[in-house]
């Protein structure tokens, strides 16, 4: 009988170290979306408590309970990732497996807001994008969701088939932040 | 010649350069411009039209003349200012736009036919014969009259974009700037700080002033020390903001420090957007030329650029200077040029009633009429109602007032205001949402007085933003008054130029004014006045000036030219950073990249996706070959192709099929759980956008198909149908493109290919002819549908994607085992063609369903997308053309995809058009040319034989007429 | 440019894709008639000054938003969704 080896995103691309900054691939565990049904949004946000910790993100931000978090991902629309996601939750929402849909990646150290300021036109001050925040943006020319875990690392996330101009994209950008700093 | 005492260079740090093939000496803190004036450079550049000797005339980036080219090869840099270059060890410059040398340019015989080379001389001259243009004219024109040029190697630099926010962006580091950002740096509030020179402190580094009891330039540093503490605060120095665009956005250029800009991995330029709440425009001013005849020779300068010259690096552009001007600027000048030890031959002051307390040589009420010499200033005329006066002098300094930079004020539409007393245009408030003007900018133009707005326009923004205005005492600082009287142009023979960077002169705005182009956009356009560069900086106002003269009416009647961005010339390669190599478009790979590229198949872009095109084997040297091979493989025994592109949409919600029945023109409410059926979706207008699959996996859940160009098209079309026209629908939808490696296996023997691998084996009765559910394989879930896009016996078999790979290489081992292999786009292709199946290149929006053939699947039952367009006159009878299947039936046996077709005695001109070819294909099993194409009223033609002529190409050949399927037209193989 | 993406914020231009008249949230009955669905599909006006136009936040969250701006100043006059704006309207 066949064995299928599983592959990741960025097998071969990652870890990355340039200057004080690191990239690398983030394991995210099972990753769903979860969309919500109409009306369901308060019902599913209680159950989504209850089974994982974690109630519907507000938009642009995240929740989490230990390995669970809940990125908003769109209107009334989580990615809950870290954990499998309760099968119950589907008569209040569309539950759709996303964890093999994305490269998820970690970019970290002194100067990480500055590299995602080369790709994204969101504003990434302290104040407005602190730990907890995320949002749905684009990156280079990838739709992309970023997010801000605490100060100085990011989870930055692109459609799985990009993840090499993803990975090529913020090298460019890592070499010349590492370049300013000297 | 450099002079002794304190200056912003650093004399025990010398730095070696070369301009013009000669090495020279330059000090650290230098510009490539005070370089070379202290090398006693003089002459730098030929000029634009009339190659006339040119030197440097201001130190800042509106400079005209010293343009040069930076660098060699694929890096080197064309038309940069030398008043801009920070001088580095090792820099390389030269002279461009002359030939054969600096010193002697051929071209320079332009200078002598001046006389017949003016204002539209182009129009007049180079009218006919109109072939002549392109082949005579325009080359000679082109090496004539020109910038510098460009390697033609691709640039090896990197440049780089970036973004910023902030709650105040400050523009300009002088006095009113700093002013500005320390008050709202220290009131809390998020400040950048740009300013395009090396330093901050703006003219403070040019003048002898004091502020707050030190000297101007050492307030500047103490002020942006502090800043630069704040963490609140960005201090961005060679950063220009280039433009002000809506809500707040703003362009700024930053060019790298040369020893950064040379690390490995860093950029020579960024440029950013930033988007401020607010802006302080704090731009300064720059001094205005006054026009007399041959005021462009070398040795001729604006008197400020002098002091800076002076004051900042400590160097003389001449040995002596005489300093002619219309305002106190000119004898600010003459005291420093005293200060500092150089000779001033005369100061001339044009105002009748000047006084002056400087002992020079002192001519009030009058003017230079003429400069003397040809490569340099060797004398000057001063003249007077009494006649006029010749003196000897290598240098001499203007100034001919001051114009506010408005620019940005006008990037939206804004006109700038006439100021009589200043005799210059200053900002309208409010001209740009949310940025306030404040020191020379706004023609305020003394050191208090641009302290004193910087002050006030950091408390009108901090108020509006919230915040408490901090308390800060003004420092003491110069308080003069500004004392001016017009002078545009001085009366006299020869020519006197207003553009310096384009070499248009006086006489050339009255000839415009005198033929009647007398609207200042067109005189502009018919002189060219203000087209160069550096957009007439220094000469727009003086030419609107000399054109309000001679049109009889004054100049806030003549009016000024539209200021557009960018403010300084920006390199193409920062506008477009990021966007170079790799960085143009993302690539996007199937999870079967890796094994196809191994298995040496050229890969094809579909969009932004890398597709194989064929699977080359041994011996085979032309594709057709694979191709043919492919196609036969799949017919007889079986293949295997990625299909992971295509467009994968999971819909869900207790409305996802009435939903459906409303996007798509047929049911899929009424299609059973665990089947598929195909679909057609329509635009509004009635037109075919896409066509897929959708099965159904659940009562509330499908899984619709898309093609792979269309799938973000169909995406943003669902989220539109149900957001904007049926938010009552409860329904979903998720992308799931990248969720699922899926791959096609066709042929009589994909079946046997599949039951060595799945955990369970598929039957007929089980898996019949569009089906679809959950496999497993080695104990991963998947989802197999069969479907069929070659007609053959067919699955498509799907599993997440981190199985992709693994299940590639297992699908393709396997099917070689039993005479299959992989297929590529080519043989994809041929595959669909003999199957009539279609593309993209049918449906290709101009295409309604009656077209294809598939009125019939727009359901009566329903309403839907496009239904009441598509059921339009005109798109629906014998008058349109339809689609047909296309043989070669003549002596060529070739089709060519987008050539026409027309009736077979008729002429093969437009009028008779009958249609086109859309696809074609070698069909290795019909063993002809195959094409699908679309034939005016073609289905009821099918057995017509019509001509075929690709203009294009030169190929013509007969061809008949018949079915678009033409390969098993009962579908017997994919069914059974 | 800036949108405000009722969901999203303040956001650069270059994450919205541009559809057009905001016309099109108000599909005709299929009976309408053809005037009623030529002026739905085709015909558009083409106004110095306020404008109602749609705008997708395809690269953000995917909200479709209707912009109402003025062609002249460039004022973003408001955004809201297109969903709120359809069921505020039926």
């Amino acid at each position: 009988m066949v064995e299928l080896k599983a592959r990741t995103p960025c097998e071969g691309l990652l870890p990355l170290e340039v200057g004080a900054l690191r990239l690398s691939e983030a394991e995210a565990g099972p990753m769903t979306s979860v969309a919500a049904f109409q009306g369901q949004d308060a019902t599913l946000s209680t159950e989504m408590k209850a089974a994982h910790g974690v109630t519907l993100p507000e938009p642009n931000s995240v929740t989490e309970s230990g390995n669970a978090r809940a990125i908003w991902f769109g209107p009334r629309m989580a990615l809950l990732t870290g954990t499998a996601a309760d099968p119950g939750l589907a008569s209040h929402a569309a539950l759709t497996d996303q964890s093999d849909a994305w490269a998820v990646v970690r970019l970290q150290g002194d100067g990480a807001a500055d590299v995602l300021a080369r790709l994204t036109p969101i504003d990434l001050r302290p104040g407005v994008f602190d730990p907890g925040a995320t949002a749905r943006t684009e990156l280079q020319h990838m739709q992309a969701s970023v997010t801000c875990l605490e100060e100085g690392n990011y989870q930055i996330m692109v459609f799985r088939a990009f993840a090499e101009t993803l990975v090529h994209d913020l090298k460019t950008a890592m070499q010349a932040v590492a370049a300013r700093q000297g | 010649m450099r002079l002794a005492g304190d200056g912003q260079i650093d004399r025990s740090r010398p730095i070696k350069f070369r301009f013009d093939g000669v090495e020279y000496e330059g000090l650290k803190g230098d510009t490539l411009a005070s370089a070379l004036l202290a090398n006693d450079r003089r002459m730098v550049a030929r000029s634009f039209k009339y190659h006339r000797p040119r030197g440097i005339m201001t130190a800042g980036s509106e400079e005209p003349n010293a343009l040069v080219t930076l660098g060699l090869g694929p890096a080197q840099d064309p038309n940069v200012r030398a008043t801009t270059v920070e001088l580095f060890e090792g820099l390389m410059a030269r002279p461009q736009n002359c030939w054969p040398s600096l010193g002697f340019d051929l071209l320079s015989l332009n200078d002598l036919a001046a006389p017949f080379l003016g204002a539209g001389f182009y129009y007049k001259t180079f009218m006919w014969p109109k072939a002549a243009w392109e082949k005579l004219y325009e080359p000679i024109i082109r090496r004539a009259a020109g910038l510098g040029a460009l390697s033609m190697e691709a640039n090896t630099d990197r440049y780089e974009k970036a973004f910023a926010h902030c709650d105040l962006l400050v523009i300009g580091a002088g006095p009113a700037g700093l002013m500005a950002a320390l008050a709202a740096g220290r009131a809390g509030a998020d400040v950048i700080l740009c300013d395009e020179d090396m330093r901050t402190g703006g003219r403070l580094n040019a003048e002898r002033l004091e502020v707050g009891g030190q000297s101007g330039a050492d307030w500047a540093e103490a002020v942006t020390d502090e800043l630069q503490a704040m963490p609140n605060v960005r201090v961005m120095t060679r950063t220009t903001v280039t433009g002000a665009y809506d809500q707040g956005t703003y362009g700024a250029l930053e060019r790298l420090a040369p020893d950064v800009a040379m690390r490995p991995g860093a950029p020579r330029d960024c440029f950013w957007r930033i988007v401020a709440e607010r802006a302080v425009l704090a731009a300064g001013a720059l001094e205005r030329p006054v026009a007399f005849a041959n005021n462009d020779r070398p040795g001729v300068m604006m008197a400020g650029a002098v002091r800076s010259y002076v004051n900042r690096w400590r160097v003389s552009p001449g040995r002596s200077v005489a300093v002619f001007g219309n305002n106190d600027s000119a004898h600010r000048t003459a005291a420093d040029l005293i200060a500092a030890g150089v000779h001033v031959s005369a100061l001339i002051d044009s105002r009748q009633d000047a006084q002056c307390d400087l002992d020079v040589p002192f001519y009030a009420g009058r003017e230079v009429s003429a400069v003397h010499g040809g490569r340099g200033v060797e004398a000057i005329s001063i003249s007077s109602i009494s006649g006029v006066e010749k003196i000897q002098t290598d240098t001499l300094a203007v100034s001919g007032g001051w114009n506010p930079s408005v620019h940005l004020t006008c990037h939206m539409n804004g006109r700038p205001a006439w100021n009589k007393q200043i005799a210059a245009f200053v900002p309208q408030d409010g001209a740009i949402p949310g940025m306030v003007t404040a020191g020379a900018c706004r023609g305020d133009f003394s050191t208090r007085a641009c302290l004193e707005g910087g002050m006030a326009a950091a408390r009108e923004v901090l108020q509006d933003l919230g915040h408490a205005v901090p308390d800060i005492d003004l420092p003491r600082a110069e308080d003069s008054t500004y004392d001016i009287t017009p002078l545009w142009a001085v009366p006299g023979k020869g020519r006197a130029w207003l553009d310096f960077q384009n070499d248009v002169t006086v006489k050339d705005v009255k000839q415009a004014a005198t033929e009647n182009f007398q609207s200042v956009e067109h005189m502009k356009r018919y002189t060219t006045q203000g087209m160069a560069p550096d957009q007439g900086k220094n000469s727009n106002i003086g030419a609107l000036a000399v054109l309000a003269d001679a049109t009889g009416r004054g100049i806030p009647e003549t009016g000024t030219t539209t200021y557009r961005p960018p403010f300084v010339p920006v390199p193409i390669a920062a506008l477009g950073a990021g966007g170079q190599g790799k960085g143009f478009a993302p690539e996007r790979f199937t999870t079967s990249h890796k094994a196809s590229v191994a298995r040496g198949a050229p890969m094809i872009e579909a969009g932004l996706w890398f597709r194989p095109s064929y699977f080359p084997k041994k011996g085979e040297t032309h594709w057709r070959q694979s191709c043919d091979r492919e196609v036969c493989m799949v017919r007889e025994a079986v293949g295997v192709a990625d299909v992971s592109t295509l467009g994968k949409i999971d819909i869900q919600g207790p409305d996802a099929g009435a939903f459906l029945d409303f996007v798509y023109t047929n049911m899929f409410s009424t299609l059973k759980v665990g089947r598929v059926r195909y679909g057609l979706m329509l635009r509004e207008d009635g037109h075919v956008m896409d066509d897929g699959t959708t099965a159904r996996l659940g009562e509330n859940h499908y899984l619709m198909t898309t093609t792979t160009a269309a799938a973000g098209q169909v995406m943003r079309h669902l989220e539109f149908v149900h957001q904007a026209l049926r938010p009552d629908l409860d329904v979903r939808f998720t992308s799931v493109t990248e969720q699922w490696a899926q791959f096609a296996v066709a042929g009589p023997k994909a079946r046997e290919v599949l039951n060595g691998l799945l955990d369970a084996p598929l039957s007929d009765e089980a898996w019949p002819f569009m089906s679809c559910g959950p496999v497993t394989l080695a104990g991963v879930e998947g989802r197999l549908f069969r479907i069929s896009f070659s007609g053959e016996h067919g699955y498509e078999i799907a599993v997440p994607s981190r199985y992709g790979d693994a299940l590639f290489r297992a699908l393709v081992s396997r099917a070689e085992g039993l005479g299959g292999g992989p297929y590529g786009m080519e043989a994809l292709n041929v595959l669909r063609l003999e199957k009539g199946f279609i593309t993209h290149a049918e449906i290709h929006g101009r295409v309604t369903a009656f077209d294809i053939g598939m009125e019939r699947m727009v359901s009566a039952k329903k309403d839907c997308i496009g239904k009441t367009a598509a059921a339009r006159e005109g798109l629906n009878g014998p008058e349109r053309e339809q689609l047909v299947g296309l043989r070669p039936a003549g002596e060529v046996k070739m089709l060519v995809a987008g050539a026409h077709l027309f009736n077979a005695d008729d002429a093969a001109v437009r009028v008779n058009d009958q249609g086109y070819v859309t696809s074609v294909g070698y069909s290795p099993v019909l063993e002809t040319n195959i094409g699908l194409g679309f034939l005016r009223n073609g289905r009821a033609r099918h057995g017509e034989v019509i001509r075929m002529v690709d203009h294009l190409n030169g190929v013509e050949t007969l061809c008949e007429v018949c079915g678009p399927v033409q390969f098993d037209p009962e579908g017997g193989r994919m069914r059974g | 440019m800036r949108i405000t993406c009722p969901y999203c914020g303040e956001r650069d231009r270059r994450e919205f894709y541009y559809q057009g008249d905001a016309v099109a949230l108000d599909r005709p009955d299929p009976e309408a008639g053809e005037a009623a669905w030529d002026d739905y599909i085709h015909n558009r006006d083409n106004p110095a000054g306020v404008t109602r136009d749609l705008w997708y936040h395809e690269t953000g969250c995917g909200a479709w938003v209707v912009v109402t701006r003025n062609t002249v100043t460039h004022e973003i006059l408001s955004c809201e969704l297109a969903r709120g704006a359809k069921e505020a309207g039926a």
